[in-house]
């Protein structure tokens, strides 16, 4: 436990060294730090807050603003489930009840094996190809439940 | 100086002074929770809202960040004032339905609670004024408080809800509070607050407990001041 905790700071001074350390800097920093763990860890936080001399109060205020950090740890992939309009009418809601229920899990929540976090956001830009899932990164357009297991198969197979 | 007007009184106030601190001067009473000397201001609780003329037109605005300025009108209580004040204690009253301090200010103003705004009851006494963390970095200096999360959740506390590393034990967010949502509590030798326990200090002479360990010892490192020379209470000294 210890051993990991002196790693995340190390890479914590690595991530703040290289924007340059100033305060401004500070959302790149958690953001780089997001990126590296799939969350915010509590020692990252506390390495950035005497690196950079920024208060732990104005970090974690930074931090539980938006929605792109996470304080608890989120899976290998997100999951995010569009509900913008041309999703929500397209039938985004089928698609959320469907992975509700094949992950086994709510939404807000991560599966057991760490794989996948399931959330629902409000939109992702491509109104066009409506009802849309990214997973990972990866757009997927014109989702069915149908297509559902097959997509998730694959991405466990990538492991 | 800068010449105005406020409720068809003719004023006289220094350039940067706030509408709001020369109403105030001039006898003029303006309603406010979250306008404190100590702090800087942030508008927040919208209840010393006025109107201003200027020219032909007129506008809403929070008179303790609205400067003076040379000719203008500034109505306090007319009625489209107060009919603005009035929906933001309506809110108010809905968001801290147990807050003395806002229903004193809504009886004052004839305002009742509306049924159309359902009282929350997860949000204490608290308006997200951001009195407190400002009066912790700004006057204590150690921010050890912070609001969390946004919108809804929006909630005032130390990081991770936790006992904070940094807090002195002060209290100077809960004196500034203006309704009352910070809870301190002290006994003879102890003080609680935010769910942390700090000792007190006795002093070294009336043998009275005066301030917290913590905090003198705060003191004594940013002023270079020997800690035994603060271990002896304001009355004693």
């Amino acid at each position: 436990m210890k051993k990991a905790a002196t790693m995340i700071e190390a890479k914590t001074k690595e991530i703040i060294k290289k924007h340059g350390g100033d305060k401004s800097s500070l959302i790149a920093v958690l953001q780089d730090i997001q990126e590296q763990y799939n969350y915010l860890p509590k020692d990252a936080l506390a390495t950035v807050n005497e690196e950079m001399e920024i208060p732990a109060s104005r970090i974690y205020e930074v931090a539980t603003f938006y929605n792109t950090f996470s304080l608890n740890p989120r899976g290998k992939y997100l999951i995010e489930v569009c509900a913008g309009t041309a999703c929500h009418v397209q039938g985004a809601s089928r698609l959320m009840d469907k992975l509700q229920r094949d992950l086994e899990i709510e939404c807000g929540e991560t599966t057991k094996d760490n794989m996948f976090s399931l959330e629902e956001v409000r939109c992702l830009g491509c109104c066009s190809l409506a009802p849309v899932v990214r997973i990972g990164g990866d757009i997927h357009p014109y989702l069915t439940q149908d297509k559902i297991p097959k997509i998730l198969g694959n991405y466990r197979k990538q492991g | 100086m800068v010449n105005l007007i406020i409720d068809g009184k003719k004023i006289t106030a220094n350039k940067d002074t706030m509408i709001l601190e020369a109403a105030r001067a001039a006898g003029i009473d303006i309603p406010t929770l979250c306008a404190h000397e100590s702090v800087s201001r942030s508008g927040a609780c919208r209840l010393c809202v006025v109107e201003v003329k200027k020219g032909n037109r007129t506008k809403i605005v929070t008179s303790c960040l609205y400067p003076v300025e040379e000719g203008i009108a500034v109505e306090t209580k007319n009625e489209r004032v107060l009919n603005v004040r009035r929906l933001v204690l309506e809110l108010l009253l809905a968001r801290n339905p147990k807050s003395e301090v806002i229903a004193d200010l809504a009886k004052k103003l004839g305002v009742a609670p509306q049924p159309r705004f359902i009282p929350d009851t997860d949000k204490g006494k608290c308006i997200l004024c951001r009195s407190c963390v400002r009066v912790c970095e700004e006057v204590v200096g150690v921010s050890a408080i912070g609001l969390s999360c946004r919108g809804s959740q929006k909630t005032v506390g130390p990081p991770y809800n936790e006992d904070s590393a940094v807090c002195i034990g002060c209290g100077a967010c809960a004196f500034i509070c203006p309704t009352g949502h910070i809870e301190m509590e002290t006994t003879e030798d102890k003080r609680k607050i935010w769910g942390r326990t700090f000792k007190m200090k006795a002093c070294d002479v009336c043998g009275r407990y005066f301030a917290p360990e913590d905090q003198l010892k705060y003191i004594s490192k940013i002023t270079g001041v020997p800690l035994k020379e603060l271990a002896i209470c304001m009355d004693c000294r």
